[in-house]
């Protein structure tokens, strides 16, 4: 049996934890299981959440931070949930030893170190020109107020985020959510090539210091506009922006897309003119759903179209299983299936087309890509087709794009 | 061993890039500059030859585009020293001007190895490596992709890459030029805390060599972006019947027997 040194890293970054704001409790673990067992991919893992703590109090912190197994976590937050003493697992203990490894010269999977690189060049991890922000609105039919080029108070600040500002994709959904914030008569802008990730997956990647030069700049420029709410398109940001970005002083009024829309249902109703006649399953992204305890919201908007028949997941709200997208699973997935043989969202657009519904709606930029992926590699193309819940918003709304 | 490594700075490629007024060169303002990407590999390929048996790693770059960037950032890989020499010209040096700067720095360090990247984006009047190398007086290999340390000192063991996926094994006596293609592993990431921490900590040692430029050199006529060609033909139809026509094209054009 091979002998590991001991070290006392373990205990002094346990210590170091339980020190920050809510994290006293890490010291409080009791080996229950509970968050190994819940973690959709714990199967794949050579140290669960529980097995870390058991590793760094008894002095064998070294082996958990050279194990390809700390990159496997997405960030569902399925252990935070469940874990009986109400540890911050994902927000506290997995970035603080990805952030130990790196610190120590340990390498994240290389399509995740491209993704932090181009975050840290770009401002955003897919590694785009930060002057092409704006592209997706190019020859949009209603009008865009780019604060970034004109100052001028708004109602809404929307931050579009970074796959719905460039992946092609996602700029239908974002050409259809500004033409249902105009349709709402909400006067509303962006902050155009001045955006910036808002950098939750950097953080749950454990790149801190990313993290933090994100904060500071998002910060600055989001105190330098007037406006009365922040929406977000992407959960993740929702995430930062509402639970992180306080603790650092960065206070502001954020909602999700899918909350503010459900806000003004009563209004909506009345614009959604045109029957949709489909079954539609709903997938709970963990941002919105376990992270931020918002489960309604979305059903209500899908449950408002005329002819929109809204079944469930044997899997959902709590317990809706992860698209496998977060805290650097979009890219991470190569490195995932290697260690656990499969893809979260390849389990779970199996379980939507059980259902027997023919659209799988969603409310995360991410899940676009990876649910139309999943669905193409699992042959359930003919059987089910992703919809961003704006998308079939819009088109009830008779808002899509006229080309299409 | 002491290694030099020379850093510079390209126009960054993910940006549109755009031509100077007068037609003959680009507008070096308006570009944004990464580190080349050859280069970055030549001081991965350093560290790795420190890590592996000592050494100083010392960084030489021109003070151009986000040269600083990229010195904090070598520092952050673990790079001993940084030589930041004096530019004040919105373009980069012709390319001898550039091998006589960095040889000027490079020489009073008595280098056993100089580590530069085979190519960069924006040469058009050769490459740098072997510029240098002539300028040194050292000998100098080309297209490496990897670099050991020998069991005779003064030594080093080289991987140099041949068309046709051949690949050759040298010997080199030291001291030496050796144009990197790509280091024996992919340049490291380094967290962006350790990067912020050598902008604070770091020290830049600025010189200025005072090389003149050369009287001589080519001249450009006319730079401009290629012209726009007719365009792709698309097949369509089922994957056999558009398999069919590319064996077709292929034949039609010789390609094929």
């Amino acid at each position: 049996m091979a002998t590991v040194q001991a070290d006392d890293k373990g205990l002094e970054l346990l210590k170091q934890l339980a020190q920050s704001p809510e994290g006293e409790s890490i010291l409080g673990c009791m080996q229950c299981g509970m968050c190994g067992g819940s973690c959709p991919l714990g199967y794949a893992m050579r140290f669960t959440p529980r097995n870390i703590i058991l590793q760094a109090r008894s002095g064998r912190l070294q082996s958990v931070l050279e194990s390809p197994s700390i990159w496997v976590c997405v960030g569902c937050y399925n252990c935070s949930y469940r874990c009986p003493r109400g540890i911050e697992l994902t927000d506290l203990l997995w970035p603080a030893i990805r952030d130990r490894a790196m610190q120590e010269g340990y390498q994240p999977p290389a399509e995740l170190q491209k993704a932090l690189q181009n975050t840290y060049m770009y401002g955003n991890a897919l590694g785009k020109s930060p002057k092409k922000r704006t592209e997706w609105a190019k020859d949009l039919d209603v009008p865009i107020r780019d604060l970034s080029q004109n100052p001028e108070p708004v109602e809404v600040l929307w931050l579009v985020g970074d796959y719905p500002a460039y992946y092609p994709r996602n700029q239908v959904v974002t050409r259809d959510f500004a033409r249902i914030l105009t349709a709402l008569g909400v006067r509303w802008g962006i902050i155009g090539n001045k955006e910036k990730t808002i950098g939750d997956c950097e953080r749950l990647s454990g790149e801190e210091g990313l993290f933090e030069s994100l904060i500071e700049y998002n910060i600055q420029t989001l105190r330098s506009y007037e406006y009365e709410k922040l929406i977000v398109t992407d959960p993740h940001s929702l995430n930062s922006l509402q639970n992180i970005y306080p603790k650092y002083g960065g206070r502001f009024p954020v909602e999700h897309y899918a909350t503010f829309l459900a806000d003004r249902l009563e209004e909506l109703k009345g614009l959604l003119v045109r029957p949709l006649e489909a079954v539609v399953t709903y997938h709970d992204n963990c941002c919105l759903s376990r992270r931020c305890g918002c489960y309604e919201a979305p059903r209500d908007l899908l449950r408002a179209i005329p002819g929109v028949q809204l079944v469930e997941m044997r899997r959902n709200r709590e317990h809706g299983l992860c698209c496998g997208g977060g805290a650097g699973g979009m890219w991470l997935d190569g490195h995932i299936v290697e260690l656990g043989g499969h893809r979260l969202s390849d389990e779970r657009i199996v379980e939507a087309a059980a259902t027997g519904a023919k659209i799988l709606a969603v409310s995360c930029p991410f899940e676009l890509s990876r649910f139309e992926d999943a669905a193409k590699v699992k042959g359930l193309e003919d059987r089910i087709v992703v919809r961003d819940i704006i998308e079939l918003l819009a088109e009830s709304m008779d808002l899509r794009e006229k080309t299409r | 061993m002491n290694i030099i490594v020379v850093l510079r700075q390209v126009p960054d490629l993910i940006e549109q890039l755009e031509l100077d007024a007068d037609g003959k060169s680009l507008d070096w303002g308006a570009a944004s500059y990464i580190i080349n990407e050859s280069d970055d590999h030549a001081l991965e390929q350093a560290l790795l030859l420190k890590e592996a048996g000592g050494g100083t790693v010392t960084v030489v770059g021109l003070d151009f585009g986000n040269i600083e960037g990229s010195l904090h950032t070598a520092a952050a890989k673990g790079a001993d020293r940084l030589i930041r020499l004096a530019w004040g010209e919105d373009a980069p040096p012709r390319l001898s001007h550039a091998a006589a700067l960095y040889a000027a720095a490079i020489k009073p360090q008595n280098p056993d190895l100089v580590l530069v990247g085979v190519q960069a984006h924006d040469e058009w009047e050769g490459v740098l490596a072997p510029w240098l190398a002539a300028t040194l007086g050292l000998p100098y290999v080309g297209v490496i992709r990897g670099v050991w340390r020998t069991e005779t000192p003064g030594k080093v063991r080289v991987h140099k890459e041949f068309p046709g996926a051949v690949m050759a094994e040298f010997t080199m006596k030291l001291p030496a030029v050796l144009g990197i293609l790509g280091a024996e592993k992919p340049p490291r990431y380094v967290p962006v805390s350790r990067i912020r921490a050598a902008a604070k900590s770091a020290q830049i040692v600025d010189q200025n060599v005072g090389v003149q430029p050369p009287a001589v050199g080519a001249q450009i006529e006319q730079l401009y972006f290629p012209a726009k060609g007719e365009g792709a033909t698309m097949l369509t139809g089922s994957a056999e019947e558009v398999a069919a026509r590319i064996a077709e094209l292929l034949a039609e054009r010789g390609l094929l027997r």
